[in-house]
């Protein structure tokens, strides 16, 4: 019982990672990405055929992860983003993106196409997951606190007001995917070390649409919105997988009632804090005294 | 200062600027007017490096303009755009410092917020308030306010009147008078034809993408062609 919880702690935490690093670009510039599973699927492979072809140590092999999704993310964000695509020319290009990294995991040979690698030799504990969980939320706070930061948001509340300040709207927007695309490598790094065996089948345009669901729900412009949102999303089919089918549904159904009754998300674009909390409690006490 | 030349804009088949010339001098007002459409907009953005030109040159200070709109802001030029495109989800205080984004001085920045506050009285009492619920008149000094806070050499003002109130009006421009008495260039696109050619130093106007008339703000005035287009007045 305790090894399930600590799993699904685990699960959450590699998709937290994922999910701020996708955060830090969706919510914080605006344009959305459903081909993020493509990064999570790079970082997992390159890791995963280090340690398990070429014996890498595993901490290497996660870096190396975020660093050829973090390469793949230059390469896929330069011509779209200096092309200044809008928003919904961006995500279709992102889908594509995201469908064809599928289709060349399936394909190539170092990648076993469709049977995929079994064996990976099992690295990532929770102590591993939350180490690195730790580091991710650290860097992106302070990358939201930084001029790009600021940079960023002003990017997304009004992109042409952004140039005019003499913001390099490119430059911004380039700089927030690399990072969401190296936190979505070395997820993918740190799941193919959970699982032990990864196939393309794995990261298909429904881990993309999740990991943006859960921005989305978190609430664009948070850093920590986003990463309880995942841990929900991952946590809730769990708890009800005794329910087996109704587990999706009453997925679909919290999806739908988050944007209906809190449409800025669950968090909007504030941050949980321990003050927050803590004026929470005690105000929840103070109604309750009122009350009593 | 600034010298434009043979500029041509188009938006996909609309060609919306055609050969349109122009000639800023240091220190001057300079007015654009013309009707809905006549382009006015079209020019500011593509100074401001938001628009690129289909032909023409746009030099500035003797050397072409860079094509990137932050590269232009950061050799001093500031567009006020038109509708002024503030943060409404940010307050007064943290758009002007959005203003200042290029700047690294913070003791300058200081004394610039202070400089604003002087300018525009207005806006001190209303630092804290989101500047998506000002009214009309404070967001337009909300954005002129902003411009000046990048230090520009050259402001460039779109329509700033558009939306006010007649006395409001008058605050804006003897504003804008008062910016270009402490050393920036101004240009100045507007409808207002009258206010902005009384105070304009060089005028000139534009209809559907071509300059009709140019000529010093007074000559403008008093040409018969701009007073019946324009101004309205009969002979
Ligand atoms: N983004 C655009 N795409 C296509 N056509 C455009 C676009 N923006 C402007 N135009 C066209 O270019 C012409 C000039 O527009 P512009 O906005 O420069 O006029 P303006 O003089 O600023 O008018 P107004 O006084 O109404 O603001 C118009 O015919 C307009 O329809
Ligand atoms: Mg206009």
């Amino acid at each position: 019982m305790l090894s399930y919880i600590s799993g699904i702690i685990t699960f959450s935490l590699i998709y937290v990672i994922a999910a701020v690093g996708l955060a830090i670009f969706t919510g914080f510039t605006g344009l959305f990405s459903l081909g993020h599973a493509a990064f999570f699927a790079i970082g997992a492979y390159t890791a995963g055929i280090l340690t398990y072809f070429y014996d890498v140590n595993f901490w290497l092999a996660l870096a190396s992860g975020g660093a050829m999704s973090g390469l793949v993310g230059i390469l896929i964000g330069y011509p779209t983003l200096k092309a200044k695509l809008r928003s919904d020319y961006f995500a279709i290009a992102t889908l594509g993106f995201g469908e064809a990294v599928r289709v060349l995991l399936e394909n190539l040979e170092i990648t076993q196409g469709a049977r995929g690698l079994p064996g990976i030799p099992a690295e990532t504990t929770l102590p591993v997951a939350a180490g690195v969980t730790v580091i991710v939320l650290w860097v992106a706070r302070n990358f939201v606190h930084s001029r790009y930061g600021r940079a960023a948001v002003a990017v997304r509340e009004d992109f042409v007001a952004a140039e005019m300040m003499g913001i390099n709207l490119f430059q911004v927007r380039l700089l927030s995917l690399v990072f969401s695309a190296i936190c979505g490598g070395v997820a993918g790094g740190l799941f193919a070390h959970y699982v032990s065996f990864i196939q393309p089948s794995m990261f298909t345009s429904y881990l993309s649409t999740q990991l943006t669901a859960s921005v989305v729900a978190g609430g664009m412009g948070s850093i920590t919105g986003p990463a309880v949102a995942t841990v929900i999303f991952i946590a809730i089919p769990e708890v009800l997988r005794v329910a087996s089918m109704w587990r999706l549904v009453a997925y679909g159904l919290l999806l739908v009632a988050i944007m209906v009754f809190r449409p800025q998300g669950l968090l909007g674009f504030r941050e949980l804090s321990w003050a927050g909390v803590k004026r929470w409690l005690t105000l929840g006490k103070a109604a309750g005294q009122g009350r009593g | 200062m600034l010298e434009i030349s043979g500029l041509q804009v188009k938006y996909g088949e609309i060609h919306a600027l055609r050969d349109v010339s122009l000639k800023v001098r240091a220190g001057s007002i300079v007015a654009v007017v013309g009707a809905n459409g006549a382009g006015k907009s079209t020019l500011m953005l593509t100074i401001a490096g938001l628009l690129p030109p289909a032909a023409g040159q746009i030099l500035y200070e003797a050397k072409p303009l860079p094509r990137q709109a932050y590269e232009v802001l950061a050799r001093g030029i500031c567009l006020v755009p038109e509708r002024r495109r503030l943060y409404a989800n940010l307050t007064v205080r943290e758009n002007l410092l959005m203003g200042a984004f290029l700047r690294r001085d913070q003791k300058g920045i200081r004394a610039d917020l202070e400089r604003m506050y002087k300018l525009f009285p207005i806006l001190h009492e209303r630092l804290k308030q989101y500047a998506g619920t000002l009214s009309g008149g404070e967001q337009q000094m909300a954005a002129i306010a902003r411009g000046l806070m990048s230090r520009p050499r050259l402001l460039l003002l779109d329509e700033p009147s558009l939306g006010l109130a007649p006395l409001m009006v008058q605050n804006v421009f003897k504003t804008v008078r008062e910016i270009r008495d402490q050393g920036t260039t101004i240009v100045l696109a507007e409808q207002n034809a009258f206010e902005a050619l009384a105070m304009a130093d060089d005028a000139l106007v534009l209809e559907t993408g071509r300059v009709i008339v140019a000529g010093s703000g007074r000559d403008l005035l008093n040409d018969p062609l701009v007073r019946k287009a324009y101004l309205g007045i009969k002979h």
